[in-house]
């Protein structure tokens, strides 16, 4: 298992070839109270960078991109109801979807966990 | 807005703000606090105790010389004549054509009326206003001049305490006092739908007074985010977004603020116009929106109605966190401004069903006396 970030502070955790996609702890602080999350439905092929979910706050919209290229294999139906829980739990049960990962090598351009928690120390 | 490229200018509580946790932001020219703890964290405190609010950004500005009142009432469509001392009245600045240049809230203070104008617009008032209003007239901008506003259901019963007395003024009411050692005007008023108060004080003042205000265990400081969420529950436009210079009252539903003899004698900018309005209607009106699901619909957002046709904009929208459901503001064609009109929202591609509601959102739960 290992976890990589990118500069837009998504996180995705990877296990074989499927990543679990996120937004990190600095981001949910960031946008503050979320009160609507749409995650991609499942069988949606997505390339690197794509807008894959949409996440508001009580203020501001922000879209959430694919780390990588992939087909969408779940989204996290949680979210629906209960939006909070990405402030609550950002990089556990706050998910927002798993992707079946189309070339792991792309994973070599992102963030390791120590050198994003660095990097947002200086933003 | 011009001011973007300026120095941000500070607050006189900055320091103050930054040390209770406040998150900073860019707004009207100055770096002020969009949120401490949450914003629906916030919005919920202010709707059930009392949240205090630095509204120091906006312009203070008083107005004395003979007939101040005749004089104000050829830019503003109020009834300031008929205002009694110690009076607020909700009026706009007009431009000649009637487009609301600002909005604004005027009291007769004695010999002079005292008026409070937006932050991001005040400069340009104060031009207006120098070069429209009839000579003799002489308008002070109270730089030094901070205000506050108190506002919620326990916010009468916290001010009690510090200056007596506050608890007896009526809603749009004011008068002065002293608070926290300084003398102080404070006035029955707000932005957020809720009782309370807005309290002006010397800005050398102003600290000892929001940590006296805050040192009682129902006051928390408020940001920006929840007066923003807390004003569109009560149905309240903000200017730059809900009202500008292409609006007129009419179009803005505020033809509660053209008083009664001025609709019958006019003499005021833009009054053919309005006048012309007010007998048939504006082509466009300000209205309330529900919106189907969770997702807030934001400003700019199309209104469509049920044939796709464009009818109108969304100019406000948030998630409102009273009735935990998204709700917006914006202006549609007249005929389809009356409640319970089903119309459609386009943000971003996506169509969302939307019905017109009537305004507020969030019952009003002023002080209002008797009589007043």
């Amino acid at each position: 298992m290992s976890l990589h970030f990118t500069g837009e502070h998504e996180w995705i955790r990877v296990q074989g070839d499927v990543g679990t996609v996120g937004i990190s702890n600095h981001a949910q602080e960031a946008l503050g109270d979320i009160v609507f999350a749409e995650v991609p439905e499942s069988g949606r092929s997505l390339n690197k960078g794509d807008e894959a979910a949409v996440v508001e706050s009580v203020k501001a919209a922000s879209d959430i991109y694919s780390p990588v290229a992939g087909e969408v294999i779940e989204g996290n139906a949680a979210l629906a109801d209960d939006p909070a829980l990405i402030n609550r739990d950002p990089e556990g049960d706050g998910w927002f979807f798993k992707i079946r990962i189309a070339d792991t090598a792309e994973l070599e351009g992102l963030m390791d966990e120590a050198a994003y928690r660095e990097w947002v120390t200086t933003l | 807005m011009a001011e973007t490229s300026e120095i941000l200018h500070t607050l006189p509580l900055d320091a103050w703000h930054r040390a209770h946790g406040a998150r900073m932001v860019s707004f009207a020219g100055y770096s002020m606090p969009v949120q401490y703890e949450g914003v629906i964290a916030e919005h919920d405190w202010t709707r059930t105790s009392a949240g205090l609010f630095d509204v120091s950004h906006m312009g203070q500005l008083t107005f004395h010389g003979d007939r101040v009142d005749s004089a104000l009432e050829t830019l503003l469509p109020g009834d300031l004549q008929l205002l009694k001392d110690g009076r607020l009245r909700y009026s706009m600045l007009l431009d000649e054509d009637g487009g609301i240049l600002d909005d604004l809230m005027a009291t007769r203070r004695g010999d002079h009326f005292y008026v409070v104008v937006n932050g991001a617009t005040k400069h340009g008032d104060i031009e207006q206003f120098e070069r429209r209003l009839p000579k003799g007239i002489v308008l002070d901008y109270m730089k030094e001049q901070a205000l506050l506003a108190l506002q919620g259901p326990r916010a009468a019963e916290v001010l009690e305490t510090m200056a007596p007395g506050v608890s007896e003024l009526g809603f749009m009411a004011g008068d002065a006092f002293t608070i926290a050692g300084a003398p102080a005007w404070i006035s029955r008023s707000g932005y957020t739908g809720e009782d309370g108060f807005e309290i002006s004080v010397a800005a050398p003042a102003v600290e000892a007074l929001a940590d006296s205000l805050v040192a009682h265990e129902a006051v928390k400081p408020i940001g920006l985010g929840a007066r923003d969420s807390l004003r569109l529950e009560a149905g309240l436009p903000l200017y730059g977004h809900d009202l500008d210079q292409k609006t007129t009252p009419v179009m803005a539903d505020l033809q509660f603020a053209i008083g009664k003899r001025r609709r019958a004698e006019g003499g005021f900018a833009g009054d053919m116009r309005l006048l012309a309005e007010l007998e048939s209607g504006a082509a466009q009106k300000r209205v309330g929106l529900n919106v189907e699901g969770r997702q807030p619909v934001r400003e700019g957002a199309l209104i469509l109605d049920l044939e796709g046709n464009e009818v109108g904009r969304v100019t406000s929208g948030t998630f409102s966190p009273t009735l935990q459901r998204p709700i917006a503001m914006g202006y549609v064609a007249t005929p389809l401004s009356a409640p319970g009109t089903a119309l459609k929202l386009e943000q971003r591609g996506k169509l969302f069903e939307t019905t017109v509601a009537a305004l507020p959102f969030v019952p009003h739960r002023y002080h209002r006396k008797q009589g007043a």
